[in-house]
């Protein structure tokens, strides 16, 4: 993947985030992404995200589960393995509601959580470009995408006129590859923290 | 500043006037500093009892079942008895995570991390039993089913046996991908705080590449979301089918239709007082009290005396359903093998009350909800008496039932069912001590999310604000309400 150059402004807390995340939309700047150290309530609105489909994707996962379930114990139980039990019926569908729940909720989980870990690209061994350490800690991390026209001095004191308390600027490669998190990182030194 | 209002009344969830990077901070200094005197101390004992465990499983399968004491009526024992006991703790893990989700309680955030690991845990130790008790542990698979050589035959789907096969998978399997999901983010807070490169490799690997995108977090929560309700009613049908397996029998004193509400309320019952007993000692050993306040274990006792009384009902009214169904045999059951003190297993059925129904009534009083020493002691206790409860409901049904010829002899376990057990114990705890030395005890990106609306100096902030005139605050659009300058003038 070709490396791009982005702006990288960090900010400290959420509720200056926002207008700021609104001021660079309104100049027309394309924010690549905003890393945060927690889930964002209406950040994703913010950003004029979509709002995401895997509860749907989740809902299919349920039903295949249910037809699994129980269209395997019906062919099992009427067609290859007709037991007589006491003269009941062969279809006995109360009896086998629990596996039939059971299945559809081992489904929809293991569907789902499949297909956000395929979604995100999150995997083991899967190492992507971090533009802020402190993104997992404490720091909003607005990350702007630079092309051809951009005036990367302009966007730089934009940033900081929105109330960034970092700017800087990264030349970097998007996405995701194989690696280590231990190789080229720089390892983290102990800040002490006033009580 | 959010203007989500939290009311001035409600304690704050997280004290001490932390900010983000200080929650950081305290979360993972457990697992970033060398482990305590007591922390090897504990381990040391722990895997001591699992090894215990395993001698005595390696005896039950080399020389078969016959190890223990169970006789020609007394089929179940201790074995299914303990079975049940840790089905049953797994519960609460499930219900903080998800239930208390749904219902929008703030006060999960501080425990959910914890409980889920025990219930991780706990079924771990349950699946053990029902698979030892086998005897021919290496055919354990044959309770799947597969296509097979034997001609057409399969499992039989009818049977509540194999209900539990499936729920107990799939609740060991749902809970697992739940717990791991949440665990993404704080494993990435701390790959990136790693001073170590084997850290930094191995923390970097839990955490998948996560990078804490906007994206990624809108599908994290849509994800807990969903397997929140996915889980609340699992987590009700693992109990209810685990109270199938005896309320679908013909046996006395198991044949009742109560069953299924009866052991749900047990097992939420016990599950609290075992995350009362181990976040009394991770808040304690880990200096977590700003992120467990006593206001997280008043609620918890609040849970425990609300599920206790339950339970107190379910065994009134069998008591009263043996006598008004004027069924010889239930009458019997009830009122002798179980609620006259001198019968042989007397003494288990009036253990159990003690423990389950009338102590649990001092958490009516909220001195008694907030004091660590009582809540620690009655959260054992209340463990014992759900103990005694499912060996009160297995011997006892079984031990005497319809013709005296079949009356068994008095069933007392042998050495290696109480190792077995002792065993599950070691590996619970080896596990839970590992659990705490390497994992964020407590969410730390759920700690942060809530810090704005019910942190200490949060609520401070929000006490000052309610006097400034609501045109101050200006709206802001984008469903999100902001104050710009934070309010103040």
């Amino acid at each position: 993947m070709a490396k791009k150059k982005f702006v990288v402004a960090s900010f400290d807390d959420e509720d200056v985030l926002f207008p700021a995340v609104k001021k660079a939309r309104t100049a027309g700047y394309k924010i690549q992404d905003v890393y945060t150290p927690f889930a964002v309530h209406g950040l994703d609105h913010a950003l004029g995200m979509r709002e995401t489909s895997l509860h749907t994707a989740g809902f299919i996962y349920g039903i295949t589960g249910t037809t699994t379930a129980l269209s395997c114990i019906t062919w099992i139980f009427t067609k290859d393995w007709p037991l007589d039990i006491g003269g009941k019926p062969h279809f006995a569908l109360p009896a086998w509601i629990p596996i039939i729940f059971e299945l559809t909720v081992l489904f929809a989980a293991v569907g789902m959580v499949l297909t956000f870990c395929y979604l995100c690209q999150l995997a083991p061994f899967v190492k992507k470009h971090h533009f802020h350490p402190r993104a997992t800690d404490d720091l909003f991390v607005m990350v702007i995408e630079c092309n051809d026209k951009t005036n990367v001095d302009d966007l730089v004191g934009f940033m900081k006129g929105t109330g960034a308390v970092e700017v800087d600027v990264q030349v970097a490669e998007e996405g995701w590859w194989l690696g280590r998190y231990d190789k080229d990182e720089v390892l983290f030194e102990h800040k002490t923290v006033a009580a | 500043m959010h203007l989500k209002y939290e009311s001035q009344l409600r304690e704050p969830l997280v004290y001490g006037h932390k900010t983000f990077a200080q929650v950081t901070e305290d979360i993972v200094r457990p697992i970033e500093a060398k482990p305590s005197k007591l922390w090897y101390v504990g381990f040391y004992i722990a895997v001591c009892l699992l090894m215990f465990g395993v001698y005595s499983v390696y005896r039950d399968v080399t020389y078969g079942i016959g190890q223990w004491n169970l006789n020609k009526t007394i089929g179940w024992g201790w074995d299914i008895t303990n079975f049940v006991w840790w089905v049953g703790i797994g519960h609460a893990g499930t219900l903080i995570s998800a239930i208390l989700l749904l219902f929008r309680q703030g006060w999960r955030t501080g425990v959910n991390r914890a409980a889920e690991a025990m219930t991780i845990f706990a079924v771990m130790c349950a699946g053990q039993f029902p698979i030892f008790h086998m005897g021919r542990v290496w055919m354990a698979f044959f309770c799947l089913p597969y296509p097979n050589s034997r001609g057409p035959l399969w499992v039989n789907f009818n049977s509540p046996l194999l209900w539990d096969v499936f729920a107990i998978s799939t609740y060991f399997t749902v809970s697992l991908l739940f717990w791991y999901s949440g665990l993404l983010p704080d494993f990435a807070t701390v790959r990136d705080r790693a001073f170590t490169k084997l850290r930094k490799r191995l923390y970097g690997i839990a955490s998948f590449g996560w990078t804490g995108s906007t994206k990624h977090w809108q599908r994290h929560e849509s994800l807990s979301l969903v397997l929140a309700g996915l889980s609340t009613p699992l987590v009700l049908s693992v109990h209810t089918i685990v109270s199938f397996d005896f309320a679908t029998s013909v046996v006395p004193g198991w044949h009742t239709t109560i069953f299924p509400p009866y052991f749900v309320a047990g097992a939420v019952f016990s599950g609290f007082a075992m995350v009362q007993s181990l976040m009394i000692i991770i808040r304690k050993v880990f200096g977590m009290e700003d992120y467990i306040t006593m206001g997280h274990i008043e609620a918890m006792n609040k849970v425990i005396v609300l599920t206790g009384s339950i339970v107190g009902i379910a065994y009134l009214t069998e008591l009263f359903m043996g006598w008004y169904s004027q069924n010889k045999y239930e009458g019997y059951t009830f009122w002798y093998s179980r609620a006259y003190l001198f019968s042989p297993y007397g003494w288990s059925y009036w253990g159990m009350m003690a423990c389950n129904v009338i102590s649990p009534q001092i958490f009516w009083f909220k001195k008694m909800r907030r004091n660590l020493v009582v809540t620690f002691f009655m959260s054992v206790i209340v463990n014992i008496g759900m103990w005694f409860e499912r060996f009160v409901i297995i011997v006892t049904s079984l031990y005497r039932d319809y013709l005296p010829s079949s009356w068994s002899v008095y069933y007392s376990p042998t050495t290696w069912e109480i190792g077995f057990y002792m065993g599950t114990f070691g590996l619970f705890f080896t596990c839970f001590f590992l659990f705490a030395k390497y994992f964020p005890v407590i969410a730390i990106a759920e700690i942060k999310y809530v810090l704005k609306t019910t942190g200490e100096s949060y609520k401070e902030k929000m006490h000052h604000l309610e006097h400034v005139p609501a045109e101050v605050f200006a709206h802001s659009g984008h469903g999100h309400t902001t104050v710009e300058n934070g309010g103040h003038n």
